[in-house]
C-alpha cells in the first residue's frame, strides 16, 4: 500500500522565486527565510517521496472569473507554468499522476465532494515556488504530482470546515490507492498577509501563531472561524490558510507530529512561515 | 448578491471580493488577465486608451486605470491578483502598491512590515507610519 510521508507546508510569495533567480538566498533580508529549508532538505532526502498532492490557489493564470471552481483537481499527465504577467521566471514543468488523480476523483465525487475535473491545468508561482525551495537545482522535479486549487479569490470562498473535510476525503481516497508510492502532502500560500485596501501591509503574528501551534494537534481549532472572521484575523490573502487546512485533513485523523516549523516577518508583505509534519 | 457573509460586521480596510465586485469588475479584471501575455502588455503601452476600450471598461475603471488610483480600481471592481498585473507592466511590486493604498512612501510602508517583524502589532506599527507621514507631510 502507498504510504504518506507526511506534509510540507509554505508560503509562496513570487518575491521568493525572484530571490532564487538572483542567487540571494544568504542576504540579510532573505536568509531568515531561506535558512528554514535545511531541515526540509534532509527531511524529503530521509523520506524519499515520489508522488505530492498538493494544495494551492490560482492567481488568474489558469482560472478567470468567467468560471471559477471552488474545488478543482488536476487529472493530466503535465502540467506547465507560464507567464503570470509580472516578470517571474519560468517555472519548470510537472510530471502528473494520472492514475491517481482519477482515483481521488472517483472517490471525492463518490463521497460526495462536486469537485472540477482539469486534464488541463496551468500551474502559477504557488505551486512552483514550494517546489523551488524544496528541491533546489534540481534538472527536473523528482515527484509526480496531483494539485488541487482551492478558490481563495472570489467570495463565497468554501469555509476552513468544509477544507479540512476534502482533505480528509483525500485522506480516504489515499487508504483505498493500492500503488506502492511514497507521497508528500503540500500545502502552500500564507500565512497573515493583505495587499489590498487600505489595511495593506496587515500581518498577524498571534493569529498565524494560533494556526501554526494547532494545525498538527487539533486541526479543528481553525476552522471554528467564518471566512469573514478568518479575512480579519489572516488579511485578504492570509485566508490561503485554507490550503494548510486541506493538506492537514489529507495526513489523516490519525496523530501528526510537527517536526519542523519556521516563522519569519516580512518576506515581501507577508508573515512567511513553513512547517513540516509527520505520522506521529 | 448578499450573502450570509455580509451580515458580518466590516473589516477596516478592507474590500472583499464578492459576487457584487466580480460582476462590477468583470471588464477591467478581463484587461488584466489579458496581460499575461507579453504582447498584450504591450498594445497597452502602445496605445492605453484604444486597448481599454477593446476591453469596454466602464468610466468608473477607465477613470481609475488613468489616475493608476489602485483604491479606484478596487472601488470599481477590480481584484488584486488581477491588477498586480497591471501593476507589473510598470514594473510596481506589492510594496508599491501598498505604499499607493496607504499614502504613504514605499519606504516607510517597508519599514512599518519589518516594524512587525521586530514585535510590533499592525495597529502599532500603521499607527506609527500613519503618524510619521503627518509629521514629514
Amino acid at each position: 500500500m502507498a504510504e504518506i510521508v507526511g506534509a510540507y507546508f509554505t508560503s509562496h510569495v513570487p518575491a521568493i522565486g525572484g530571490a532564487i533567480h538572483k542567487g540571494l538566498q544568504q542576504e540579510p533580508y532573505w536568509k531568515p527565510f531561506f535558512d528554514g529549508f535545511h531541515k526540509v532538505h534532509e527531511w524529503l532526502a530521509q523520506v524519499k517521496p515520489d508522488v505530492a498532492i498538493v494544495f494551492n490557489n490560482d492567481h488568474g493564470l489558469n482560472f478567470f472569473l468567467d468560471k471559477m471552481p471552488t474545488f478543482a483537481v488536476g487529472a493530466a499527465a503535465e502540467y506547465h507554468n507560464a507567464d503570470e504577467g509580472w516578470g517571474l521566471p519560468l517555472y519548470k514543468p510537472f510530471a502528473g499522476h494520472t492514475e491517481l488523480s482519477w482515483h481521488i476523483i472517483n472517490s471525492l465525487v463518490e463521497d460526495e465532494f462536486d469537485i472540477t475535473t482539469c486534464q488541463k491545468m496551468l500551474v502559477d508561482h504557488a505551486l512552483s515556488i514550494p517546489f523551488e525551495l524544496a528541491w533546489p537545482d534540481v534538472e527536473a522535479w523528482p515527484v509526480k504530482i496531483v494539485p488541487f486549487a482551492i478558490n481563495t479569490v472570489q467570495h463565497p470562498l468554501p469555509s476552513a470546515k468544509r477544507c479540512l473535510a476534502l482533505g480528509q476525503a483525500v485522506n480516504k481516497a489515499l487508504q483505498s490507492w493500492t500503488g506502492d508510492e511514497r507521497i508528500v502532502i503540500i500545502g502552500t500560500g500564507g500565512l497573515s498577509h493583505q495587499l489590498d485596501g487600505e489595511r495593506a501591509g496587515f500581518i498577524n503574528r498571534d493569529y498565524d501563531t494560533f494556526c501554526m501551534d494547532n494545525l498538527s494537534v487539533d486541526p479543528a481549532a481553525l476552522t471554528t472561524d467564518s471566512i469573514h472572521e478568518m479575512v480579519r484575523k489572516a488579511g485578504t490573502q492570509g485566508v490561503e490558510v485554507l490550503n494548510w487546512i486541506a493538506a492537514r485533513g489529507a495526513l489523516g485523523q490519525a496523530p501528526v507530529q510537527e517536526i519542523h516549523r519556521n516563522y519569519h516577518i516580512p518576506i515581501s508583505n507577508t508573515a512567511a512561515a513553513t512547517m513540516l509534519m509527520e505520522p506521529a | 448578491m448578499s450573502g450570509p457573509q455580509n451580515v458580518s460586521e466590516p473589516i477596516p480596510g478592507t474590500h472583499l471580493f464578492d459576487g457584487d465586485a466580480a460582476a462590477k469588475g468583470f471588464e477591467l479584471n478581463a484587461m488584466c488577465y489579458s496581460f499575461n501575455n507579453a504582447a498584450n502588455r504591450q498594445a497597452f503601452l502602445d496605445d492605453e486608451e484604444a486597448y481599454c476600450a477593446k476591453f469596454h471598461l466602464t468610466p468608473e475603471q477607465r477613470k481609475a486605470v488613468a489616475e493608476r488610483s489602485v483604491l479606484g480600481m478596487i472601488a470599481a471592481g477590480g481584484n488584486i491578483y488581477y491588477l498586480a498585473k497591471l501593476a507589473g507592466i510598470f514594473g510596481l511590486n506589492v510594496q508599491d502598491v501598498g505604499s499607493m493604498q496607504t499614502g504613504v512612501s514605499v519606504d516607510d510602508f517597508k519599514a512599518m512590515l519589518l516594524a512587525q517583524g521586530a514585535g510590533r502589532t499592525y495597529d502599532e506599527a500603521h499607527g506609527a507610519m500613519i503618524g510619521k507621514e503627518k509629521v514629514h507631510g
